[in-house]
C-alpha cells in the first residue's frame, strides 16, 4: 500500500490498514535503533523543523532522535527561543516556518486544532506532537505498537485508560489508535475529569466509561495511566490529590485484577504515588521504558513515510 | 551470509541450507533491508516499505558474504555495504549473485556469480522462486518484446 | 416614489417574494471603536443586501453606547448612510461593566429603542432586577444575553459529543438555561419588558414557552444560524441540521465560533418548533462581523461571532424547504414580531424582494459586510435578496449592482 497522507494531525479518520502500516514500519525502525550505529541516510538533505510552542523535553527529544536516526537536518524552534512569547501570532509563526523551508514541521501547541491551522497554511508536511486536549497521535501509535508487542493481536483485547480523560490528548489518541485495531477501551477516572457526553452513554465507538477503577481493571488486558495535572485540584475538579491517588491510582493490589502479565503503560512524565505507585511503575508489568524506545521508532516511521510522500497530494 | 531483501535473502537461505547439508557447517545467516540506504529515495515520490533487517550475530572481524539475485547497476550493493557497516567492521565483504547482467554504474564486482547474462540496458531480468509463489526460473525479457 | 410600484410589478412578473422590510433586533455594527470590522455605513448597506430595512445596533462598541450623545451620534451616522434604518440600542449599565445602571430614561429620550449589555449578561441579580424595574420608566425593553459566566468560563463551543472529541472547552446548554430561568424569575418579580436575545437551546425554548403560558409578558429571538447549523460544523461538517453527510471542511474553522455556540440538531429542531408555535417572537441575525485578524488565529483565541445579515434569507429558506417551518411564519418573525418587541408599527413603505430560487456563491467578494467571517463562505446558497426599499426609496437593487 502506498502511503497517501500528507500530514499526521490525528488518527481519528485513519483506516486500520493505515495504522498497521505505520506499526509495521515501526518494527523495522526498532531494529535500526538496535544497531551499533543508529543512523541511516534515508532523509539526508531533508529538514525537519521542531516547533514546540509548549514546553516538552521528552517528546521534542524523541522527535529529534528520530529525525537524526534518518539523517534529516533538525531545526529547533521552542517557545522561549521564538517570538511566540513576544505576542507573535500563530499566523506569523507559520510564515516564518514556511520561510525556513522545512520539509516536515513537527509541532506542539497548547491550542486544540492548531496543527490544522498550520497544515492549511504551509507546504510542509505537519506532524502533530500534541495540541491542547485534542490529540497526540504519535503517542497513540506508540502505545498501540507497545501493546501489540506485548499482547500480539489487539483484536478483542480490552485496555483500560485511567485518569484525567477530559484534558488528555493522549487518551483521545490512544482511543483513535487502539479501537481501529480491534481493541475495546474502558475509560475510568473521576466524573469531573471525563467529558459529560462520554459519561452519559455517548462514548466514542469502541469505548465505555466505568468510574470504579477496580471494576474497570477486572480481567483487563492492559492499562494506560494518565498523568494527573495537579492544577486540576485548584480548579475545583478534585477534592484532593490524596483522594485521587487512593481512588484512581494504580496500586500493586489493583494491577493484579487484570489478567496475568497484562502490561502497564504511562505516557510520562509520571507522578509516582499519585496516578501510579512506584512499585507498579518499575515493576514487572511496566512497559514504560519500552514506550520511550518505541516512541523514537514510531516517529522515525512517520517521518520516513511523510518525507517520502509526493510534495502535492491532491 | 547476509541476503539482501527481498529475494537475495531467499537465495541466501537456500545456500545456507545446502552448505549445512553438504558440509555440515552452520554459517551464521542474516537478512538486510536496504530501503533506508537507497540513493533514489527522495526521487521516487513515495516511501517504499521498509522491512526489518535481521542480523543476529556480530559481523566484527568476520568475512561477510552479501547475497543477491541480480547484479545490475551496483547501487543496491553500494547501499547494502553502507547498511552493513552500521552493524560493525567486517574483515572483508564478498559478493555472491545468481545473475550478473552487466551495466554497472559503480565500481563493484561480484566474487561469486551463478551465471553471467549479457543484456541490453532496457531488458528486464526476472527471477522467480518457489518461495515467492512461482517456479524457480530466471527470465530474460528483451526490451522489444516487453 | 416610482421605485416601490415598479418593484412590486417586477417581482410579480418573476415570481419573486415581496414582503414588508425585515427588522433585525440584534446587530453589531462595531462603530465606534472597531471600524476595521464594520462601520455603521457598511453594516447598514450589508443589512439591505440581507433584506433588513431596519436594524438595531448593539452598544458593545468602544466606547460603549451609554450616553445620550453617543446614541445621537449612532442615529446621525445611520441616517447619513442612507441604507437600512439604524436604531440604537443603549447599554444597560455604564460602560457595560455590570456595576451601575446607565441613565436609561435619558437614553430612551435620546432615541435608544432598547437596552442591552449584549456580549455580556448582567450577572448581578439585584442589578438586573433594578434594570428591569427602572426601565419601565423609559418604556423600553431590556434585551438580555442569557449566559451563566461561571458555567462557561473557558468555553469556546457547545459542550457535548463534538467538544469532547475535539478537545475544546465546552459551554453547556445548562449555562443558557439557568440564566434564562433566572431572568424569567426576575421578570416575574420586577415586571418590565424582558426580551431574551438569541435563545439557542431546547431547554431555553421550553422555559420561555412555559413562562408565556403562565402569562408572563416576555419576548424572545433566535438567530438564523441557530436555526440551521450545528456544533458538528466546528468539527468540519457542512450539513444543515436537517441533512445527513454532505461535504466536509477543515475542523476548528474559527468562522464556526459564535456565542451562543452552535448547538445540536435537536436544539435546532426545538428552535424551529418554538418559532412556529409563537414561543419565539423574532428572528434576529446577531450579525457579528470581525476583521480577519480576530479570526485568523487558533480556535481558542478567535473572537466569537458570525457575519449574519447576508446569509439569513438562504438559511431560513433552506429550513422551510426542509419542512421545519413555514415561510409565512418566518416573515412574521422578521417583521411584525420584532416590531412588537420594539413597540413600533411596521414602516409602511419598507419592502424586501427575494428571489427564492436564485443560486449564488457566498464568497468574500459577494458579501457587502466588511466581516467575511461566516462558515458559509465559499458555499453555494439558494435564495437571495433582489431589492430593498426604505421609506419607499429603492436603496438596494441587486440587478443594478451586478450590472455595475
Ligand atoms: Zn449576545
Amino acid at each position: 500500500m502506498t502511503w497517501q497522507r500528507r500530514h499526521v494531525l490525528a488518527t481519528d479518520d485513519w483506516s486500520r490498514a493505515e495504522i498497521e502500516q505505520v506499526l509495521d514500519q515501526t518494527g523495522a525502525m526498532v531494529e535500526v535503533l538496535g544497531r551499533p550505529i543508529r543512523r541511516t541516510p534515508a532523509l539526508r538533505g531533508r529538514t525537519v523543523i521542531l516547533f514546540f510552542a509548549e514546553a516538552s523535553t521528552r517528546t521534542r527529544v524523541s522527535f529529534e532522535l528520530a529525525a537524526k536516526a534518518l539523517s534529516a537536518d533538525v531545526t529547533n524552534i521552542t517557545a522561549s527561543g521564538s517570538s511566540v512569547e513576544k505576542g507573535e501570532t500563530l499566523r506569523d509563526t507559520v510564515r516564518t516556518l514556511t520561510a525556513l523551508g522545512g520539509d516536515v514541521i513537527v509541532m506542539r501547541h497548547a491550542a486544540s486544532g492548531a496543527p490544522y491551522f498550520v497544515a492549511e497554511r504551509t507546504d510542509a508536511a505537519v506532524i502533530n506532537a500534541g495540541d491542547g486536549w485534542h490529540a497526540h497521535p504519535t503517542q497513540g501509535l506508540l502505545d498501540a505498537y507497545t501493546l501489540r508487542g506485548a499482547l500480539g493481536d489487539l483484536d478483542g483485547r480490552r485496555i483500560v485508560i485511567v485518569g484525567d480523560i477530559t484534558h488528555s490528548r493522549v487518551a483521545r489518541s490512544d482511543i483513535d489508535a487502539l479501537v481501529p485495531l480491534g481493541a475495546t477501551v474502558t475509560l475510568s477516572g473521576p466524573p469531573t475529569l471525563v467529558p459529560s457526553a462520554w459519561r452519559c452513554g455517548m462514548t466514542p465507538r469502541g469505548t465505555t466509561y466505568e468510574p470504579d477503577l477496580d471494576r474497570a481493571l477486572d480481567g483487563a488486558d492492559g492499562v494506560i495511566a494518565l498523568r494527573l495535572q495537579k492544577e486540576r485540584q485548584h480548579a475545583g475538579l478534585l477534592p484532593s490529590i490524596r483522594e485521587y491517588a487512593k481512588t484512581w491510582g494504580l496500586s500493586e493490589e489493583r494491577v493484579k485484577r487484570m489478567r496475568p502479565e497484562a502490561p502497564v503503560l504511562h505516557p510520562g512524565p509520571m507522578n509516582e504515588g499519585v496516578e501510579i505507585a512506584a512499585s507498579v511503575a518499575h515493576g514487572a508489568r511496566s512497559l514504560i521504558e519500552t514506550q520511550v524506545t518505541n516512541g523514537v521508532a514510531v516517529r522515525m516511521a512517520l517521518l520516513y513515510l511523510l518525507a517520502g510522500t509526493p510534495e502535492q497530494v491532491a | 551470509m547476509v541476503g539482501i531483501r527481498a529475494r537475495g535473502d531467499l537465495i541466501a537461505t537456500r545456500l545456507h541450507e545446502a552448505i549445512r547439508r553438504n558440509e555440515n557447517v552452520d554459517v551464521p545467516l542474516g537478512s538486510l533491508d536496504i530501503t533506508l540506504y537507497r540513493d533514489d529515495l527522495t526521487r521516487i515520490g513515495h516511501a517504499p516499505v521498509v522491512r526489518e533487517s535481521v542480523i543476529p550475530f556480530s559481523i566484527d572481524d568476520r568475512i561477510v558474504v552479501l547475497i543477491d539475485d541480480v547484479l545490475f547497476t551496483g547501487r543496491t550493493i553500494r547501499a547494502a555495504m553502507d547498511a552493513l557497516v552500521d552493524y560493525g567492521r567486517p574483515r572483508a565483504i564478498r559478493l555472491a549473485v545468481l545473475v550478473d547482467r552487466g551495466h554497472r554504474e559503480l565500481p563493484i564486482k561480484a566474487d561469486f556469480v551463478g551465471k553471467n547474462v549479457p543484456t541490453n540496458l532496457a531488458d528486464d531480468v526476472r527471477v522467480q522462486l518457489i518461495e515467492t509463489g512461482g517456479a524457480d526460473t530466471v527470465e530474460l525479457v528483451q526490451a522489444a518484446a516487453a | 416614489m416610482s421605485g416601490l410600484a415598479d418593484l412590486e410589478r417586477d417581482a410579480a412578473q418573476h415570481g419573486w417574494l415581496v414582503s414588508p422590510g425585515f427588522i433585525d433586533l440584534h446587530a453589531h455594527l462595531r462603530e465606534p471603536g472597531f471600524e476595521e470590522s464594520e462601520t455603521i455605513a457598511t453594516g447598514a448597506r450589508a443589512a439591505l443586501a440581507g433584506g433588513f430595512t431596519t436594524i438595531c445596533a448593539m452598544p458593545n462598541t468602544e466606547p460603549a453606547i451609554d450616553s445620550p450623545g453617543l446614541v445621537a451620534e449612532v442615529i446621525a451616522r445611520g441616517a447619513a448612510a442612507r441604507a437600512a434604518r439604524v436604531l440604537p440600542i443603549a447599554a444597560i449599565t455604564r460602560g457595560r461593566l455590570g456595576k451601575e445602571l446607565a441613565d436609561l430614561v435619558e437614553l430612551a429620550a435620546a432615541g435608544a429603542v432598547a437596552f442591552s449589555d449584549d456580549g455580556a449578561p448582567v450577572s448581578d441579580g439585584q442589578l438586573f432586577r433594578n434594570a428591569l424595574e427602572y426601565a419601565r420608566a423609559s418604556g423600553r425593553p431590556i434585551f438580555e444575553h442569557s449566559q451563566d459566566l461561571a458555567l462557561t468560563a473557558d468555553g469556546v463551543m457547545h459542550e457535548g459529543v463534538v467538544s469532547a472529541r475535539l478537545g475544546l472547552p465546552g459551554m453547556a446548554a445548562a449555562a443558557e438555561e439557568t440564566a434564562i430561568a433566572r431572568d424569567l424569575s426576575l421578570a416575574r418579580l420586577a415586571g418590565g419588558r424582558l426580551h431574551l436575545s438569541h435563545v439557542s437551546t431546547a431547554g431555553g425554548v421550553e422555559l420561555v414557552r412555559r413562562a408565556k403560558s403562565d402569562g408572563l409578558a416576555i419576548t424572545a429571538e433566535v438567530t438564523p444560524h441557530h436555526l440551521a447549523l450545528t456544533d458538528e460544523w466546528v468539527a468540519g461538517s457542512r450539513a444543515f441540521a436537517w441533512e445527513d453527510g454532505g461535504d466536509r471542511a477543515t475542523p476548528y474553522e474559527t468562522s464556526t465560533k459564535v456565542n451562543p455556540p452552535l448547538r445540536t440538531a435537536s436544539d435546532v429542531r426545538a428552535c424551529w418548533a418554538g418559532l412556529m408555535d409563537g414561543t419565539i417572537d423574532a428572528i434576529a441575525t446577531d450579525h457579528a462581523p470581525h476583521a480577519s485578524t480576530r479570526k485568523d488565529v487558533e480556535f481558542q483565541e478567535a473572537a466569537f461571532g458570525i457575519s449574519g445579515f447576508e446569509t439569513a434569507v438562504p438559511l431560513l429558506l433552506a429550513g422551510v424547504a426542509a419542512g421545519w417551518g413555514t415561510w409565512d411564519r418566518v416573515v412574521e418573525a422578521l417583521t411584525t414580531g420584532p416590531a412588537r418587541v420594539l413597540g413600533i408599527t411596521l414602516p409602511e413603505n419598507d419592502r424586501v424582494v427575494i428571489d427564492p430560487n436564485a443560486a449564488w456563491t457566498c464568497d468574500a467578494a459577494a458579501l457587502v459586510s466588511l466581516g467575511k467571517n461566516t462558515p458559509l463562505l465559499g458555499r453555494a446558497l439558494i435564495g437571495r435578496v433582489v431589492a430593498c426599499a426604505v421609506d419607499g426609496e429603492l436603496r438596494f437593487d441587486l440587478t443594478r449592482i451586478a450590472a455595475s
